[in-house]
């Protein structure tokens, strides 16, 4: 069977530094896929790579069966490799409206129009209610993204990219510097997200990792060390060391 | 909904009082009456005030790219020569002489320099992107300088005699008829341009000068978003360039000169960028400046606006326009 | 040959003058990253000082540059106290802005106080003949610009590699943060660097009035053409732009000797090919 979304040998370096060495992946339709790993893993980097953000220098990224290696950002969203950034990258004096709007009439190659208003068009405006209404963001539509609170645009991200309806889909860290008492609403969105969507989810948040994931692949020094169930992880040596350095031996032979 | 709870006439109504407002009916109601004003006051000085309306086309279609792509260029003038010189050249060496044609050569011809700048400046980013708009308007003022078989060289293309507008309204030694014919020039692209901006296109544009890596991840292409900006104002600031050519007859270097563009970067930021009326307020303050100052001493003229940009960079980065519909509407607020 | 010397010599001169000029303008972009397009009123400033004392005043030559670099550099101090600090870290679009705002008042006060004429600095009866070099002879001023942007780089190249504050200098261009972190007081390092630069530009204005005339509109007709040497050899570094000002000076100078009805044209498709080849200049650091 081939994979919705496979990654075979990724390399990158810079300068001297590898930080991906080697990286395969593969994921079917519906997969629910977390990735984690100490700081300074490569995580984000692997998300660059993957989404075109950062060339490889050597490896290949396949979405549906196509060699997606050498295409640019655009296209392979156009192909409906989809991800969301770490840090929030709005348009500070744009509305969550606007911002729904926009990424459906690209999605339907209407956004290079050159006259005429979204709000004129009947089924953008009710997908875009649809959107937000799902994310608890229908009351802030018209106020600026500089005017709203960070774990709503946090929200706004994850908006984005359903409105782009993803194949496959890149979460980068998407609950990064929200309030535990608010990530509530940011998992109910995720469990939200499309049952045949395959969906790669960075985070720290070890709970939201095991709440949300059905495989878990932790990455270390760029490179992965485990690739299998949630229930597994905690268990795996080097998993461990790579955590915990040195002091998880210390606490064995101890 | 609130929506729904309303009456459905009048909200209805309110609507399409809303869109005529979007749509810019307001805005090409004030440019009339403030034309109008301005035919009545100054009988005498129409020239001046059709220059202006021809630079505030070249405002405009800078605004398009600065203001709205967030695109620095100190090389903008080379859209507007284009199009001057596209317009006098049809008239004096092919005999195209009617004013309309004449019109949509320059927006021809400014496209097209729109397209060639676009093609060279968009390949850079920050310092290297000024300096190579600079460099496009260097070679182009210094290729019609060459060319002057075609464009007259230094000593300017004369030999332009526009045809009467739709074989009615003759060009006067007034001015009145040019005037009027810029007036309704500016007020269609005005309204076009108001179009424009509130489009989807629009929209991704605004989104290419606040964030070009998050347009990328909505799988727009930001360069082909920036070129076709540039084909646009190109052809905006073509048709201010033929407007120019019509209404003084002759076409000279400096419409292609690295001055003009400064100036015209400096008027826009002074009404206030990323906004239509902004631009075109930058352009009525300075010229107005420029032509009762000047008169006096050049000299004095430069230390005003000099210091006027900097009192504006300093304390109202959003331009005289920007900061003003900011004051009022934080007033409004502060009421509501 | 013999135009082909005449070529050389002048190309020499007019790239040694241009680094003079512009060297402080490289130095304090890499290391302010500020668009500075009011380097060239600085020059001007030197110009008009210099010819105020060595004209008006007929103090003498060396008496004019001394005026001219310790006068601009006072002139320059309150400037970058209140208008330049605000800009570090701003976009490019405001940096011009302001740059350009103070270009247009430098040109209008100086023209207010000094009257809108050329200026001429006259040099002296040493640097006013020729100098035989055995084979051929060539204008005194030429060679004292030679000779005096060839001691600049060496000054600077001494500053820079082999003192205390250039240690400091080079750290700050390299990353501001870090140095800051590590004890140089970043802001001493940017006002003296600033200092250096202003004094530089106006030593070049006044070195190089034979090739770039001290005219009323000084600042606006050379505005760009300091800001496209330090873009073409790299922000911030000195071969950089020693290169870019010999390699710019010949291409300008044989254009004008070879085509002249061509005026600047190919100096500009020059800057065109090699801006796009090498967005951060010729010898500009990768990053």
């Amino acid at each position: 069977m081939s994979a919705l979304f496979e990654v075979r040998n990724l390399r990158k370096s810079f300068g001297g530094l590898v930080v991906t060495n080697d990286v395969s992946l593969a994921m079917a339709p519906g997969d629910r896929v977390a990735l984690i790993g100490p700081n300074g893993a490569g995580k984000t980097t692997f998300v660059n790579l993957v989404a075109g953000n950062l060339r490889p220098d050597s490896g290949h990224v396949f979405l549906g069966g196509e060699d997606v290696t050498r295409l640019k950002a655009a296209k392979r969203v156009r192909r409906g490799l989809i991800r969301s950034f770490q840090v929030t990258r709005l348009f500070q004096d744009m509305t969550p409206e606007e911002h729904v709007a926009l990424a459906i009439l690209q999605r339907e190659r209407q956004a290079g129009k050159m006259f005429g208003h979204y709000s004129g068009k009947p089924e953008v405006m009710d997908e875009v209610r649809k959107i937000l209404d799902r994310l608890g963001l229908i009351e802030l539509s018209h106020l600026k993204v500089r005017e709203i609170a960070y774990g709503q645009q946090r929200l706004l991200e994850i908006a984005l990219a359903m409105a782009l309806r993803p194949r496959m889909l890149l979460l980068d860290e998407p609950a990064a510097g929200v309030p535990q008492s608010e990530t509530t609403r940011i998992e109910q969105a995720l469990n939200s997200l499309p049952p045949d969507l395959a969906v790669l989810m960075i985070d720290h948040d070890m709970d939201l990792v095991f709440r949300f994931a059905r495989r878990v692949v932790v990455l270390a020094a760029g490179t992965v060390i485990f690739d299998g169930s949630p229930k597994d992880v905690t268990q795996d040596q080097r998993v461990r060391e790579a955590y915990l350095g040195n002091y998880a031996n210390a606490g064995s032979t101890a | 909904m609130t929506v729904a709870s309303t009456d459905h006439s009048s909200a209805a109504n309110l609507s399409i009082a809303r869109r005529l407002a979007d749509g810019g009916l307001i805005g090409a109601l004030a440019i009339v009456v403030i034309g109008a004003i301005g035919y009545y006051l100054f009988p005498n000085n129409l020239a001046l005030l059709t220059r202006m309306t021809a630079i505030a086309l070249l405002v405009l279609s800078l605004d398009l790219v600065t203001g709205y792509c967030g695109v620095a260029t100190l090389g903008h003038a080379a859209l507007f020569g284009a199009g001057a010189y596209g317009a006098g050249i049809a008239a004096a060496h092919f005999g195209i002489s009617e004013p309309l044609t004449m019109t949509l050569v320059g927006a021809l011809t400014g496209s097209a320099a729109g397209l060639v700048s676009g093609v060279v400046i968009l390949r850079a980013h920050g310092l290297a992107q000024l300096v190579l708009s600079i460099a496009v308007i260097h070679l182009f003022h210094e290729a019609a300088n060459k060319a002057s078989a075609w464009t007259g060289g230094s000593d300017g293309l004369s030999g332009i005699m526009p045809e009467a507008v739709f074989g009615l309204f003759e060009f006067d030694l007034w001015g009145q008829t040019a005037y009027i014919y810029g007036l309704v020039l500016l007020t269609v692209v005005f309204v076009a341009l108001r179009i424009l901006v509130r489009s989807p296109f629009g929209m991704l544009a605004r989104g290419v000068r606040e964030d070009r890596i998050r347009i990328t991840a909505m799988g727009a292409s930001v360069n082909s978003v920036l070129l076709r900006m540039y084909v646009i104002s190109g052809a905006v600031a073509g048709i201010g360039g033929a407007l120019s050519a019509i209404s003084t007859q002759v076409v000279g270097l400096d419409s292609l000169s690295f001055t003009l563009s400064a100036e015209a970067l400096v008027m826009l930021v002074l009404g206030g960028t990323g906004s239509l009326y902004g631009a075109m307020i930058g352009t009525m303050v300075f010229m107005w400046f420029e032509d009762t100052l000047s008169a006096i001493n050049p000299f004095h003229w430069l230390t005003i606006i000099g210091a006027l940009l900097v009192a504006v960079v300093l304390f109202a980065p959003k331009g005289l326009y920007g900061s003003t519909a900011g004051f009022v509407s934080r007033l409004r607020r502060g009421r509501g | 040959m013999q135009t082909v010397f005449s070529i050389a010599v002048d190309a020499l001169a007019y790239g040694m003058v241009l680094f003079v000029i512009s060297i402080g303008l490289s130095v304090t972009m890499g290391l302010m990253r500020v668009v500075n397009l009011a380097h060239g009123a600085f020059a001007m400033i030197g110009g008009y000082l210099a010819s105020y004392a060595a004209r008006d005043l007929g103090l003498g030559y060396a008496a004019g540059i001394l005026v001219a670099v310790v006068g601009t550099v006072i002139i320059a101090i309150p400037i970058e106290r209140l208008l330049y600090r605000r800009l570090y870290g701003a976009t490019e679009l405001t940096q011009v802005l302001m740059t350009i705002g103070i270009t247009f008042c430098v040109i209008g006060i100086t023209n207010f106080i000094f009257g809108p004429t050329l200026k001429t600095i006259p040099l002296p009866p040493a640097l006013q003949g020729s100098v035989d070099l055995g084979f051929r002879s060539i204008a005194a001023h030429r060679l004292f610009a030679i000779v005096c942007g060839l001691i600049v780089a060496a000054a600077l190249w001494f500053l820079i590699e082999r003192t205390a504050f250039g240690i400091r200098l080079r750290a700050a261009v390299d990353n501001a943060a870090m140095a800051a972190a590590l004890g140089v007081r970043t802001e001493i390092v940017y006002a003296v660097s600033f200092a250096v630069a202003i004094g530089l530009a106006a030593l070049g204005g006044v070195l190089g009035a034979e090739l770039l005339p001290v005219e009323p509109y000084y600042a606006l007709r050379y505005m760009v053409t300091f800001l496209v040497v330090v873009s073409v050899g790299g922000a911030g570094s000195i071969p950089g732009a020693l290169l870019a000002c010999l390699l710019l000076g010949a291409i300008d100078t044989t254009g004008r000797y070879l085509a002249p009805e061509y005026g600047e044209f190919f100096f500009y498709l020059a800057v065109i090919v090699i801006v796009t080849l090498f967005p951060r200049g010729l010898l500009g650091r990768s990053k």
